[in-house]
Order: structure tokens, then sequence, then C-alpha cells
């Protein structure tokens, strides 16, 4: 949608705007209609796309899985069922590969992280401009429809994550042996006084080893969705511009973003698929690591 | 691209999900995979078991397969030995009976030759007798001659 109204980098901004709702300057309940105002909101805001979006993709999810389950037989399995069927088993082996302790939660927990995000992440494969063009049609000042670009999201769920890892270390290794672990290593020593000097920086590295697991995993979900989405952006102005600039020819170039932008939207099926499947092993790995006990 | 509430949300949300993914999708799932093996292993078994079976069905046919043409020999054996056995009888008793008939026609023969030859001698005792009386040119008396005549007779 790059008209001559707007430039590239209003384009830009545009697209990577989420739909603010919180205190407007004025000190009633709406819509952030700028960055500035949604910057303004502080805290107490909520981006409705990201929630909406990631809402209703995770009720479809719900939906098509608890329908299936209820119905689930254990003779001939037809359609659904066997591709539901196909899915949980892949992620149970996954479970099953990296998961050494014996939790309920791990399974379902690694199946909601792989489905839901898989499909948040799908939606950066609408053409860019289809639904926040609808949305302006409706009235709403911007649409961000991928909600794995928003920190928010990937922090959201990498937190609850991370509560999780930390609740199981001190449930399996009580509160002590979850300290000992972040104090005495890993450097260590026989010697009483040099294992006291070493708890400081014991407690640095390890206190950073596991911050680093939440940022990691959110950034690494996010730094990817949102690449990919500024790629489709800038292949949307890149077409749009030579179309305006061109007379002539303007099909033509027309015709090479739409090339463009399938040959990266077949790439970034492999890398949405993938970013999920990282998400759901890493969270794997590290409440596997959270039963362990070190010894 | 600010941090919010929007944080919060998600994470509830997140919760959520996975709550009700562990209770409501995962669990019936699995049971129906797990029961499915379960069946499948069986019906592989049962299948194992019954080639098994087949297996000892052909085996014990077979045996009495052998057993009976066994048998049927044996009886065949028998059933010859036995005929054989009444041929012989048969002849032995066609043979005497035979014999017998044989004999009884010779007594009967032997009979009637006598019996023929009493005729004779009483024929010639009486063509005697007539004979003596023509010779004597008179009658003879059967009474008083009775002795004589019977030695005659006798002597025939």
């Amino acid at each position: 949608m790059a008209s001559e109204s707007i430039t590239s980098t209003e384009y830009i901004k545009h697209h990577l705007q989420n739909l603010t709702f919180g205190k407007l300057p004025d000190g009633s309940l709406g819509l952030a209609q700028d960055p500035e105002q949604a910057k303004a909101m502080g805290f107490w805001a909520i981006n409705l796309d990201t929630l909406g979006f990631a809402f209703l993709l995770g009720i479809l999810f719900l939906f098509f899985f608890s329908r299936v389950a209820k119905r689930a037989t254990d003779n001939v399995p037809g359609g659904a069922q066997n591709f539901i069927e196909w899915i949980i088993e892949f992620i149970d082996n996954s479970v099953r590969g990296s998961f050494s302790g014996r939790n309920a939660m791990v399974a379902p927990l690694a199946l909601t992280i792989f489905i839901w995000i898989f499909l948040m992440n799908l939606m950066d494969l609408v053409p860019v401009d289809y639904l926040p063009v609808l949305a302006h049609s409706l009235g709403l000042p911007f649409l961000k429809v991928v909600p794995t670009t928003d920190p928010n999201a990937t922090f959201g769920m990498s937190i609850a994550v991370f509560v999780l890892v930390v609740f199981y270390s001190i449930k399996v290794k009580g509160v002590g042996g979850f300290a000992g672990e972040l104090a005495l290593q890993p450097f260590s020593s026989n010697n009483l006084i040099i294992k006291t000097l070493f708890i400081p920086i014991n407690l640095f590295l390890e206190g950073v080893n596991l911050i680093a697991k939440p940022v990691s995993l959110s950034l690494r979900l996010f730094g990817n969705m949102y690449a990919g989405e500024m790629i489709f952006i800038l292949l949307a102005i890149m077409g749009g511009s030579w179309a305006a600039a061109s007379v002539g020819g303007s099909s033509v170039l027309f015709g090479s973003q739409v090339l463009l932008s399938l040959g990266w939207a077949i790439f970034h099926i492999l890398i949405i698929t993938l970013q999920a499947f990282i998400f759901m092993t890493l969270t794997i790995v590290y409440l596997d690591m959270a039963h362990q006990e070190h010894h | 691209m600010n941090i919010n509430a929007t944080l919060l949300g998600q994470t509830i949300m997140f919760i959520l999900f996975v709550w009700f993914n562990m209770k409501f999708v995962w669990p019936p799932i699995m049971k129906a995979l797990s029961d499915r093996k379960k069946q499948i292993a069986d019906g592989l078994a049962a299948g194992e078991r019954g080639k098994h079976e087949l297996e000892l069905a052909s085996k014990s046919a077979a045996e009495n397969l052998r057993e009976a043409k066994q048998k049927a020999a044996e009886i065949i054996a028998q059933a010859e030995k036995r005929s054989s056995q009444v041929v012989e009888e048969a002849k032995g008793v066609a043979k005497e009976e035979g014999n017998r008939i044989v004999a009884s026609a010779k007594a009967e023969v032997e009979q009637e030759v006598f019996r023929a030859r009493e005729m004779l001698r009483q024929h010639v005792a009486d063509l005697a007798v007539a004979g003596a009386a023509k010779i004597l040119d008179r009658e003879v008396d059967a009474k008083a001659h009775a002795d004589l005549l019977k030695t005659i007779k006798a002597e025939l």
C-alpha cells in the first residue's frame, strides 16, 4: 500500500504498530491513533490485535483438537483423527526423546507451544496488506496480524515457561538444591574459603544462564518472525514503488513483487515451522534440565 | 512495540490453553493410541496363535490320515484273508457234500442193484418152479415144497 500519500517509512511504521487499547492522553480509554500515543499509554495497555489473533488461533486449535479428541476411537481412525494422531505422536516422540523425567504436563505443554506458535506464525503468510486494509475500512487505525512479531506475545509465553522451569527446579531439587545449583557451579573447590569466594562468580554466571533461557527463547522467535514480516513489507514497498515509478512496465514490476513474495513465503513456511519446533524443543529441554538432579 | 499488559494476557492465555490441552486433548488421544496399539498387538498375537493352531491341526490331520490309511490297509488285508478263508471253507464243505452225495448215490445204486438182483432171483425161482412144474407135469404144491423152494431160491 505504498500509495503517493504515504512514504515508505510511514508505511513500515504503520505496519509495525500494534492496535493498542489503553488510556489516552486526555484521560479517556480508547485506541491509540499513532505510535506516540501507544507509547504514552505505558504498561497498562493491551495490544488488541496480538491478543485477538492469538486467542482466535488458540481457540481454533483447541476446538479442532478437542473435537477430534472427544470422538477419538481406537478403531480405524478417520482423516482428521489420523492427522491429529500424527502430530501427537510426533510431539510425544520429541518429548520422550528429550525429557527424561515423569511429568504429565510436559507433553500437552509442548503440543500447545508447537501448534499455537505454528498457527500464529502462519498468519505471516497472509499477504501483508489484506487484513490491515480490511481493518482500516472498519475504522481501526492499526493492525498487526502476526502475534509472534509482538515481543509481548513471545515474552508472555517464554515467561510462563521460565516460571515452570523455576517451579519444577524448586519442586524437584528443593530450595536448597536449586540455590546450590546456582551458587556452587560451575566453579567448585574442596577448600571452603575458595568455595565461598566462588559463590558470587557462580551466582552471576548461573543467573545469566537462567535469565538467558526465557530471553533467548522469546527473542529468537520474535526476531525471526519480525525479520520475516519485515521482508514481506519491504517486498511490498519495492513492488509498489517500482510500479509507481515506471509508467509502461508496471505490470512486470508488480509481477516481480508477486514472485519474490511467493519465493519468500515458500521459504518462510520452513522458518515458521522450524521456529515453532525450536521453541517447543527448547522448552522441553529446559524443563528436562529443571527435573534433573545434578551429581 | 511496547512491552505492556499484552504480556500478561498472553501468559494467562497460554496457561489456559496448556491446561485445556492437558485436560481434554492429550489424554483421550493418547488413550486411543495406546488402545489401538494394544488391539494391534492382540490381533497380531491372535494371528500368530491361529497360525500355530493351523500348524498343529494340519499335523494332526496328516497323522489321522496316516492312521486311517494304515487301518484301511489292515482291514483290506483282513478281508482278503477272511475271503480266502471263506473260499477254503466253502471248498471243503462242497467237497464233503459232494462226497456225501456220491456216497449216497453209490448206496442207492447198490440197493437198486440188490433189489433188482432179488427181483431177478425171485423171477428165476418162479421160472424154475414153473419149469419144474411143467417138467413134472403137475403142480408143485407151493406149500408142501416151500422148504425146497426156499433152498433153491437161496442157491440161485
